[in-house]
């Protein structure tokens, strides 16, 4: 369950911010998380429960950002959509592949009070 | 607090050098928060008088932005020292600490290593290194499923690595958490055993992607279990077309001259000797 790291992580950045910026309350936190990051929605939401206690998240409404997984084809530099790692090329059938989007782990954006 | 990287100690996870003589078994028990405790000042349930403008910040920040920049830092300290480290993920009992003790036991005399052992619990990893006669840093990581850069950056304060060495980082027994954690290492290493089902690459597919070499071990198994060793590797290709791939027997010992000639091909041997 690497999610609840994750979790540590995204409070402990949003909290910084969100002092720095002399904010009380977040009210929002807006997630980019791509679908090759290695991030489990489900865990992350379990994560996120158990994480979130107790900080200035607990009551944040979490929005996140769902980024589709591109790949670029080394072969026939065709750029595609992909949904795992496996896939191939849907030009060309190799696999030789870069991953160009869908590994994004970021906090967006805050909304705070 | 801790000088170095300003973490909050009292946490759960504990850093053991163990001792060659083993009875002088001393703790350096730097403990550090691995999942922090957080002492916040939470926001006020006071009666706001005044007025509280909603803003909007923009963040845009890599959730993983510290442990990579504490694993840039770990990398810097290996450049300088030109210490090869090596971090070695698989799930449990795939064969990583025994083919660490082969490795140890065959190359002593002619590489110089050291160890880091991460498991939840037990010394029983980082004992079976010692008998080696190896340096080795237990690190104990409680409920943690992964060793992350600054557990790595702690380690190294007490296991103080020679120069020109080669560090070998046994990560927690799991092919999924390790995954998102660089520690710094040059390269990551995964190791399947035969056991496992021949499908372990499509399932655990961010591992596979993130390492360079990947180990298929317990091949002294083959005859007993179905794995088709040619699918297996078609598909870990599929996954990451530069991975590498040794087959070994820790058992018999067969193959692992070809993973020793790999290790040697990765060390840079000093300008003099
Ligand atoms: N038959 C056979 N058994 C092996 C081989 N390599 C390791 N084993 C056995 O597999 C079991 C697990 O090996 P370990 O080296 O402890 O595995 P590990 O990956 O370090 O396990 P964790 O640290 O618990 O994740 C032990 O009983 C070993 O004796 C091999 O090549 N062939
Ligand atoms: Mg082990
Ligand atoms: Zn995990
Ligand atoms: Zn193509
Ligand atoms: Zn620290
Ligand atoms: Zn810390
Ligand atoms: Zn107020």
């Amino acid at each position: 369950m690497h999610e609840l790291s994750i979790v540590m992580g995204i409070i402990e950045i949003a909290e910084r911010q969100a002092k720095a910026a002399d904010a009380t309350i977040i009210d929002e936190v807006e997630l980019d998380i791509g679908t090759l990051s290695g991030i489990e929605t489900e865990a992350l939401e379990f994560a996120w429960k158990q994480g979130v206690r107790q900080t200035m998240l607990e009551y944040a409404v979490k929005k996140i950002n769902q980024i589709a997984g591109k790949a670029r084809c080394l072969d026939c530099d065709a750029e595609f959509a992909i949904e795992k790692y496996e896939d191939a090329c849907p030009i060309c059938g190799e696999h030789l592949l870069d991953i160009i989007q869908g590994k994004e782990l970021r906090v967006k954006s805050l909304l705070v009070s | 607090m801790c000088a170095t990287c300003g973490c909050d100690s009292g946490g759960k996870t504990t850093f053991r050098l163990l001792d060659k003589d083993q009875q002088a078994e001393h703790d350096h028990k730097h403990v550090f928060a691995a999942g922090h405790d957080h002492a916040h000042s939470h926001f006020d349930s006071h009666d706001h008088v005044h007025n509280h403008s909603k803003t909007i910040i923009e963040v845009e920040q890599d959730v993983l932005l510290q442990n990579n920049l504490l694993a840039q830092r770990n990398r810097g300290y290996f450049d300088a020292k030109n210490i090869l480290a090596l971090n070695l993920v698989s799930s449990p009992g795939s064969g990583k600490t025994s083919l660490l003790e082969r490795t140890l036991t065959d190359l002593k005399g002619q590489l110089d290593f050291a160890v880091i052992e991460g498991d939840q619990q037990t010394t029983n990893d980082a004992d079976r290194i010692q008998a080696t006669g190896t340096d080795v840093t237990q690190i104990n990581t409680g409920k943690g499923c992964h060793l992350d850069a600054h557990m790595i950056l702690h380690a190294l304060q007490g296991l103080k690595p020679k120069e020109n060495s080669v560090l070998l980082i046994e990560n927690v027994g799991n092919l999924v958490c390790p995954a998102m954690f660089d520690l710094g290492e040059k390269e990551r290493i995964v190791i399947i055993s035969v056991t496992e089902g021949d499908d372990k690459p499509l399932k655990y597919p961010d591992m596979f992607h993130s390492s360079t070499l990947c180990i298929i071990n317990k091949t002294d198994l083959l005859p007993y279990v179905p794995f088709d060793i040619e699918k297996v590797k078609a598909n870990a290709k599929k996954i990451n077309h530069h991975l590498e791939i040794i087959e070994v027997s820790c058992t018999t010992g067969e193959g692992l001259q070809v993973w020793y000639n790999w290790l040697k091909s990765k060390v840079l041997l000093p300008e003099t000797t």
